[in-house]
């Protein structure tokens, strides 16, 4: 029993770090009608700035306090990110305004390429660290009632909190501010939206912005627990029955998908995993999300598609 | 001037339904055929059958099957590396273990292997639509990544997992040369692209195109969505299976399931957008485009760079050409979101009506 | 603006006319030494010191001997992204280049495709430390070297270590011992072994699989929690070691339980997860210092000089010194061709193989090149293509790596059989036969 605990716990921490990344895809494709599959390249651009100039900070300003560095460096990359998100509305979707589905997904893929090749450029393909305090070692917790206690990781359970805490900062963004409602309005409609003077460049500039600081803070979380490598990419992989599962356009879809899907692929793993050798989650998380993509399809909240003829 | 095309009238509906009704087309075709079959493995080099043509063909083959799915039916699928997975180790299983299978029953065995795979992982489609279905695919891609790791019996019992075949011959002729190899691949390539062009031209051509523009719209007039579905990905995923067989076969020679990732589902599915959805030649473009382009970057750019005198390491080569290759691509999509095959048809029409601009 | 398109079209004629060129000249007077390598993607923390190590004991060679007995070498890298078509692309590419030596896939994968192709283009493959484990019978596999060891002696060394830490492999019965390995043919490969010894000593042996390139292991540590081995074996390569090491430490499994093989036990690996590897063990091929002579010889001839390869700091580390000696290795190869076949001549890849097939590298003759300490002597014969199978074991401190062990050498009566038993296998498979014993002499 506390072994299934365990198991069901660290699956909804790693399902929070998911719906972290998810929620990048979900911004996007709320407020463009893009299914951004460069959400990875961004995570990994993030943190590999992130990584990169905290490292560099202290020689070029001779700032020796880490957090300070750290800070720094956050700031730093968060306008990096802006800058790219700028760049990619400039070049790349203000000219494919209306395209179908297919081909905008195929200009992200190329614009992961992309921000790949110069991730790797500008700041190197070894290994790199982004430490920002978070504790490494596990704690017990009720040690009373179950032998052994139940295993916390404290680093995904700070991860989950930042993750909660950004989720609730964007849906008061969403539902408070006017921007929000810009941003609402445009997702509902373009043309609609463009027809009561809804600047759609600037509002498309500013969902990137809020996705390319989601991704920042998915990269230094991610990267603080895997070191910041190329790899980093495939996180966004796992994320995407998360984006399914949740729907497409919808936020708390991303939170609720992740926890599902993280619980389903860890308790798989675990348990029914030794039956067939291991190795199960991947396929099953997809898996899983298409089951429940059968039952609803477009997702558990998302917005039902509807054809007109 | 180039299409003089006065005198060319059809006298019997035979004649008006070629593939190449224009008399110069069917010149051009058949100059393009001379050219592959009797003059490139005259003058290419191992070097150029190995690393460049030999993959283009396969490419062109698997990217055809993509495009019956994406381009005709509509329903885009990340999941062709998974039905090349399956065609190839489909194939291998029948060859080694059936005694003396012959080698070209292996690769329709394996096709229909990858048939079924398809037909049961695109059951979904018929539920679920749009990119709710690209990500629904990637499950079929996974769970064949898997399959091929773990269930020993479909890799022969290989301890590592690894597989290989080996002495290919047709008919008794061996398959071992570059050259032997380009014909085999071309001559499967040839037979079936005219396949593919003849249904995507018939009735079931015209069911696939109907669901892919109005899904909904074809279902009244009477188009059995299931029906039509499922046959796209049945005829899609045979397709790509042999596609995949061939790479293992011809191309690799020894494979592990590595070599059929997620990577080569993107690639495919680049190569059919980038050459064009819809369109049989597109595959063709796109398949050069994305084969020869790593390549040609690969050489070309220390010899740019060397020409303003400055050494590059192979990581920054490696790392410009995926920018450049990024790059690219949305430029490409931006210039011509319909492919390159758009550019052709384009090139064509104007060709035939010049020196008048319309 | 038309001047700047002017200057544009004639870049891309200089470069158009240069990459065809380049093919046209080639040389005949140098020995070509082909670098396959892998600076990016997934593995090229891992990657990078190795090639880093084989290109700079080539620049070594050609500054401070001009060449082997004068004939000098030249060596281009391709890069292959750890990918198997990419790893044939450049062997296609690399394999008809005048005075092409020998190849070094630095990957099983890639290894596996082209074992394929070696005979046919009669091309020596070194496998040092990877690679298909049955191929060090040189009978069966006549162009393929895998150098001091393969995943099969390595598995033996650490149970024989682990055995030994208890007190005698008898101790063993009993002991649950998982392996958690990278689901590919390099991770599979040592299973048939480590069942083998887990049958002969009565040890439990736990599969734990970890989908490539293992970003994700929280479920595999999970799993660890619970079944709490004795022993976890680690067979991982790139990122996937020290996510295990985080996830280790992450779930409070002790890391001074587990040991990893040769190839995952290097810097990269545990650098970054720093205190919290500490006691982490590795199998060590090779010796990872600054102080050894042919490591200061480079430093000297070839990173003084501004012409390293790498940075300066990471000279002398574990895959940087594996790969000088790989390097060294077809050095020597050549070199005792030249023996055989003319002092100063170009050899060919045929003669290379020979070389390679009658390496005598004894204690004298390491001192001389300068790798004391660094590896054990090594000679390899017709039927033995592996040469020798001594390795030790060294131990993460937080900081570095420090030998912790004896030499090893991997029990034959064990692996002989095996040997045998897969290549004869191997041969049916494929329909080929053994070679014959007068082959033994060309």
């Amino acid at each position: 029993m506390a072994f299934f605990l365990e198991t069901l716990l660290g699956g909804l921490m790693a399902g929070m770090l998911y719906s972290l990344v998810a929620l990048g895809f979900v911004l996007i494709f709320k407020a463009s009608g893009v299914f951004n599959f460069a959400q990875g390249a961004m995570v990994l651009f993030a943190a590999l700035a992130m990584a990169r100039f905290a490292e560099w900070i202290p020689g070029w300003t001779g700032i020796d306090n880490p957090i300070v560095a750290n800070i720094a460096a956050f700031v730093i990359a968060g306008a990096v990110m802006f800058v790219v998100a700028w760049l990619i509305e400039r070049l790349v979707l203000r000219h494919l305004v209306n395209q179908e589905a297919a081909t905008l997904l195929m200009a992200t893929l190329g614009i992961t390429y992309f921000m790949e090749g110069l991730g790797q450029t500008l700041f190197g393909s070894d290994i790199y660290k982004i430490d920002v305090g978070m504790p490494k070692d596990p704690i017990f917790v009720l040690e009373s009632m179950f032998e052994g206690g139940i295993l916390v990781n404290k680093e995904d359970v700070i991860a989950a909190a930042i993750a909660a805490a950004l989720v609730a900062a964007l849906s008061l963004f969403f539902q408070k501010t006017s921007t929000g409602r810009a941003l609402r309005a445009v997702a509902d409609d373009h043309q609609a939206a463009q027809s009561i003077g809804i600047p759609l460049n600037r509002i498309w500039v500013i969902v990137w912005c809020v996705a390319g600081v989601v991704a920042l803070v998915s990269g230094m979380i991610w990267g603080s627990k895997l070191g910041v490598q190329f790899s980093l990419t495939t996180v966004a992989l796992r994320a995407l029955p998360v984006v399914i599962l949740g729907g497409l356009t919808s936020v708390p879809g991303a939170i609720i998908g992740g926890l599902i899907i993280g619980a389903g692929e860890k308790l798989s793993e675990v348990f029914l995993g030794p039956y067939v050798g291991g190795g199960i989650e991947i396929w099953f998380a997809y898996v899983l999300a298409l089951l429940f993509l059968l039952v609803r399809p477009q997702g558990l909240f998302g917005e039902k598609i509807i054809d007109r003829v | 001037m180039f299409y003089r095309e006065n005198g060319q009238f059809k006298t019997s509906y035979v004649a008006d339904q070629q593939i190449f009704p224009i008399a110069q087309d069917r010149l051009a075709i058949l100059l393009l055929l001379a050219v592959a079959f009797v003059a490139t493995p005259l003058l290419a080099s191992d070097y150029t059958f190995r690393a460049i043509l030999i993959p283009f063909l396969i490419m062109s083959l698997a990217a055809l099957g993509v495009n019956v799915l994406v381009g005709y039916c509509g329903q885009i699928s990340l999941g062709s590396g998974a039905f090349m997975a399956v065609g190839a180790y489909g194939a291998y299983n029948f060859f080694v273990r059936v005694p003396d299978m012959p080698l070209i029953p292996a690769l329709i065995l394996g096709g229909l292997c990858a048939t079924f795979f398809g037909i049961l992982f695109g059951l979904p489609s018929l539920r679920v639509k749009g990119l709710y279905l690209a990500v629904a695919t990637l499950a079929a891609q996974f769970f064949s990544d898997w399959m091929f790791l773990r269930i020993k019996w479909l890799t022969h019992d290989s301890p590592s997992g690894s597989v290989s075949v080996s002495s290919l011959q047709v008919f008794g002729l061996p398959i071992d040369s570059a050259q032997s190899k380009y014909w085999f691949c071309l001559a499967i390539l040839v037979v079936m692209a005219l396949l593919a062009k003849n249904l995507v031209r018939g009735a079931i051509g015209r069911e696939w195109m109907a669901i892919r523009d109005m899904d909904v719209a074809a279902a009244v007039i009477g188009i059995r969505p299931m029906y039509a579905k499922l046959s796209a990905f049945a005829v899609s995923s045979f397709i790509i299976g042999v596609a995949g067989a061939l790479w293992a076969f011809v191309h690799l020679g020894s494979w592990e399931p590595a070599a059929f990732s997620v990577e080569v589902s993107f690639r495919l599915l680049f190569m059919v957008i980038i050459g064009g959805l819809g369109s049989i030649m597109g595959a063709f473009f796109g398949a050069a485009f994305i084969v020869v382009l790593p390549i040609l970057l690969n050489q070309f750019l220390p010899a740019l760079f060397g020409v303003f005198g400055v050494e590059i390491s192979t990581a920054d080569v490696s790392h410009a050409e995926l920018m450049i290759f990024g790059g690219l691509i949305v430029w490409f999509l931006i210039v011509e979101p319909h492919g390159l095959a758009k550019l052709w048809s384009t090139a064509k029409q104007k060709l035939r009506v010049w020196p008048f601009p319309y | 603006m038309k001047l700047s398109k002017l200057v544009i079209a004639a870049a891309v004629v200089a470069a158009g006319t240069t990459s065809l060129a380049t093919g046209a000249f080639a040389q005949a007077k140098e020995q070509f030494f082909p670098l396959l390598s892998y600076r990016t993607g997934p593995y090229a923390p891992n990657g990078t010191p190795w090639a880093n190590g084989k290109q700079d004991y080539l620049k070594m060679i050609n500054a401070r001997d001009g060449g082997i007995n004068g004939v000098k070498l030249t060596f281009e890298e391709c890069e292959t992204g750890y990918a198997t078509d990419r790893g044939v692309e450049c062997y296609e590419r690399l394999k008809s280049r005048p005075g092409v030596t020998l190849f070094d896939p630095q990957s099983t994968g890639i290894t596996f495709a082209l074992t394929e192709k070696a005979p046919a283009d009669k091309m020596p493959l070194i496998t040092l430390g990877y690679g298909l484990s049955v191929s060090q019978d040189g009978m069966a596999f006549k162009w393929n070297f895998p150098l001091m060891g393969s995943y099969w002696t390595g598995a033996d060394i650490l149970i024989q270590h682990i055995g030994k830490s208890l007190g005698g492999v008898d101790k063993l019965k009993g002991k649950k011992i998982a392996l958690v390995y990278h689901d590919s043919p390099f991770g599979k490969e040592p299973i048939p072994l480590l069942q083998e010894r887990s049958k002969m000593h009565g040890f439990d042996l736990q599969l734990l699989p970890v989908t490539a390139p293992g970003v994700e292991q929280k479920a595999t540590w999970l799993q660890v929690r619970q079944s709490r081995p004795d022993y976890v074996l680690l067979w991982g390569w790139g990122v996937m070691n020290s996510t295990a090491l985080k996830e280790a430490q992450a779930t409070g499994y002790p890391r001074d339980k587990m040991y990893g093989v040769w190839w995952a036990g290097a810097e990269p690996d545990a650098k970054d997860v720093g205190d919290g590897a500490k006691g982490y063990h590795a199998l060590a091929l090779n010796s990872s210092s600054q102080q050894p002579k042919v490591i200061q010889e480079i430093l000297k001839h070839v990173h003084a000089k501004g012409q390293g390869t790498g940075p300066k700091d990471e000279v002398g580390s574990v895959l940087y010194t594996r790969g000088v000696i790989i390097q060294m290795l077809g050095v020597e190869a050549v070199r005792r061709a030249q023996e055989r076949f003319g002092k100063g001549k170009v050899m060919t890849s045929e003669q290379v193989r020979w070389g390679l097939e009658n390496l005598a590298l004894d204690q004298k003759r390491l001192d001389a090149l300068g790798f004391t300490d660094v590896m054990r002597p090594l000679s390899t014969s017709c039927a033995d293509h592996m040469g020798s199978t001594w390795a030790r074991v060294h131990t993460w401190d937080g900081k570095k790596w420090n030998m912790s062990s004896d030499w090893y050498q991997a029990d034959e009566q064990i692996i002989k059989p095996m040997v045998k038993t897969g290549a004869d296998k191997y041969l049916a498979d494929k329909k080929m036969s053994r070679r014959p014993a007068g082959d033994c002499q060309s």
